[in-house]
């Protein structure tokens, strides 16, 4: 476990300010809805009515005057795309940090086998987006009984849970082409905010459904959970194939290629 | 036993070559130099038998171990030092010993600490703030504070200043009569005929020679310098002629006999013939290569 740990301890300042950016974020988001309720209210028949516009957010089918749907499609966002960025530039860093830095000939001329290195490596990895999730949704939860507003628990929690995975997901799927490139940054958020927009068209045209099973947000979409009480099963079990399929990757090219 | 030997090992990255067909013995216990211009190969050499570079083709056995299918028995046995070290930002020298030992899972705290002394490198040092000696010499304390059977030292000596050289040459040799053995890459000649055993030279790819650097350095070629002849002298087996005011200086190879016989043709005013020094002997290597090209 000595890779694992060395990992965490590497990014956990990181780790710790992408936390604190996120759940400081959330926590004003849930806080001002007290004081946006009475507006919400009025604007709520506007929000919901500006066709492709209400579509693309999901707000056509919610309403901003309740709580759980406000958090859905506003915290939904901010998580989304924050914890999409997180997981990306975390998993694309992963594997090429060692080349980039010319660390790898340190690294993996230790009597330890290629496959452990990259076991242990995903291992903090998946932790890490792990510990982002539980410390961000603990805060966000803690604001949202300090504002004491109606809101269905079990509803959150399944929304913190759909985008843990969708950044497991991306987290992983960059750690796919983090075996391959040396500097992916670019690659890895372009991925992930590439994904949202896939999303957001899926929602506008029913002509472009299709990419609903493609894209990680399609399981997150609130206003399906919030209706369903369930995060998707297929769609979220096409997700988690292609995360398996860029780990068994990641395995294979770091086991076969020439390290710089 | 053998600690390095190598079959026709050969390295292309794509089309561009690494090396051609190397093939290389190292007893156990040798103090061994590997020569070469920059490019010429040898860090893709090194690479390659530290596991870092799969070969094209050709084999490679470290202490009879193969150097793919049993790695992992091998990387216990190497220290490697790479000729750039590069440690992970924001840690401190300790710190980069500790997680070393860690990954060999050795307790080498007492063998660090005394080679950090004799290196003169402060352990609580942060890497970004080391300078290139003193990288160089956490990358000589890693490779070196776990006791290993084998060091495979990339241009070792890059960086540090001449005490640190010889502090560092005293270390090896120390271990060598442990019965570790050593295997050095350097384009600087007189390191490797002030320590090596044996050496061999590789230029672009290949292995010229391999031996006892006492054999190489003996090879019966000599230095000729006249004074005073008009001219450069038409003798056969002359290599690296240079003329300066009327001082003609060449490297001889042919049969000594002949060279008299030749010179007493000659006028001039004053003749010496000596040994060239391990230097010359190697740039008439690489020369002799070219001109046979």
């Amino acid at each position: 476990m000595t890779i694992f740990f060395h990992e965490l301890k590497r990014s956990r300042i990181s780790l710790l300010i992408w936390t604190a950016v996120l759940a400081f974020m959330m926590g004003i988001t849930v806080l001002i809805f007290p004081q946006m309720k009475p507006q919400m209210s009025q604007m709520e028949n506007m929000m919901s009515d500006m066709g492709s516009f209400s579509a693309a957010f999901g707000m056509d089918k919610m309403s901003f005057g309740r709580f759980t749907d406000y958090f859905a499609i506003e915290c939904g966002n901010i998580l989304g795309i924050g914890g999409a960025i997180f997981s990306a530039i975390f998993g694309v860093n992963m594997l090429s940090n060692e080349e980039k830095e010319h660390t790898a000939e340190f690294l993996y001329v230790h009597p330890v086998s290629r496959f452990r290195i990259v076991t242990e490596k995903l291992a903090a990895l998946v932790a890490q987006v792990v510990v982002f999730n539980t410390a961000v949704a603990a805060i966000s939860l803690v604001t949202v009984a300090s504002i004491g507003e109606d809101s269905d628990i079990s509803v959150l929690l399944l929304l913190f849970l759909a985008y843990m995975l969708l950044e497991l997901e991306i987290a992983m799927i960059c750690f796919g082409i983090s075996a391959f490139l040396q500097s992916g940054i670019g690659v890895g958020i372009g991925t992930s905010i590439g994904m949202y927009f896939l999303n957001i068209i899926a929602n506008i045209t029913e002509d472009a459904k299709f990419l609903k099973y493609i894209t990680p947000f399609a399981y997150t979409e609130g206003a399906d959970i919030i209706k369903n009480h369930t995060i998707s099963a297929t769609y979220l079990l096409i997700g988690m194939c292609m995360a398996l399929v860029a780990v068994v990757i990641a395995f294979y090219r770091i086991q076969t290629k020439d390290l710089k | 036993m053998k600690a390095i030997q190598t079959e026709n090992l050969t390295k292309f990255y794509g089309k561009r070559r690494g090396i051609e067909n190397v093939s290389l013995t190292v007893e156990e216990g040798d103090f061994f130099g590997f020569i070469g211009p920059n490019g010429a190969g040898k860090s893709t050499t090194i690479r390659t038998l530290t596991g870092l570079l799969f070969p094209s083709s050709g084999s490679a056995e470290i202490f009879g171990k193969d150097i793919i299918s049993e790695k992992m028995d091998i990387l216990s046995d190497i220290g490697y030092l790479p000729s750039e070290t590069f440690f992970y930002s924001g840690m401190k020298v300790r710190d980069i010993l500790k997680f070393s030992a860690a990954l060999r899972r050795k307790d080498c705290r007492k063998e660090a600490e005394s080679l950090c002394e004799r290196l003169a490198l402060d352990p609580d040092c942060k890497i970004n703030e080391l300078s290139l000696g003193n990288r160089k010499k956490t990358g000589i304390v890693v490779a070196l504070q776990h006791k290993p059977r084998l060091y495979i030292l990339d241009e070792p000596t890059g960086g540090l200043d001449p005490l640190m050289q010889q502090e560092f040459y005293s270390i090896l040799k120390e271990r060598n009569q442990e019965g570790a053995t050593v295997f050095l890459s350097s384009h600087i000649l007189s390191e490797v005929s002030r320590y090596c055993v044996h050496a061999a030279v590789i230029r672009e790819g290949n292995i010229l020679v391999s031996d006892s650097v006492e054999k190489l350095a003996h090879t019966g070629i000599k230095r000729v310098v006249l004074q005073g002849t008009d001219g450069i002298p038409q003798i056969p087996h002359m290599s690296n002629v240079e003329c300066q005011n009327g001082c003609v200086r060449f490297l001889y190879y042919g049969n000594q006999e002949n060279l008299i016989r030749f010179l007493s043709e000659l006028s001039f005013t004053d003749v010496s013939i000596t040994d060239p020094d391990f230097e010359e002997i190697f740039m008439h290597y690489y020369q002799k290569e070219k001109n046979e090209i």
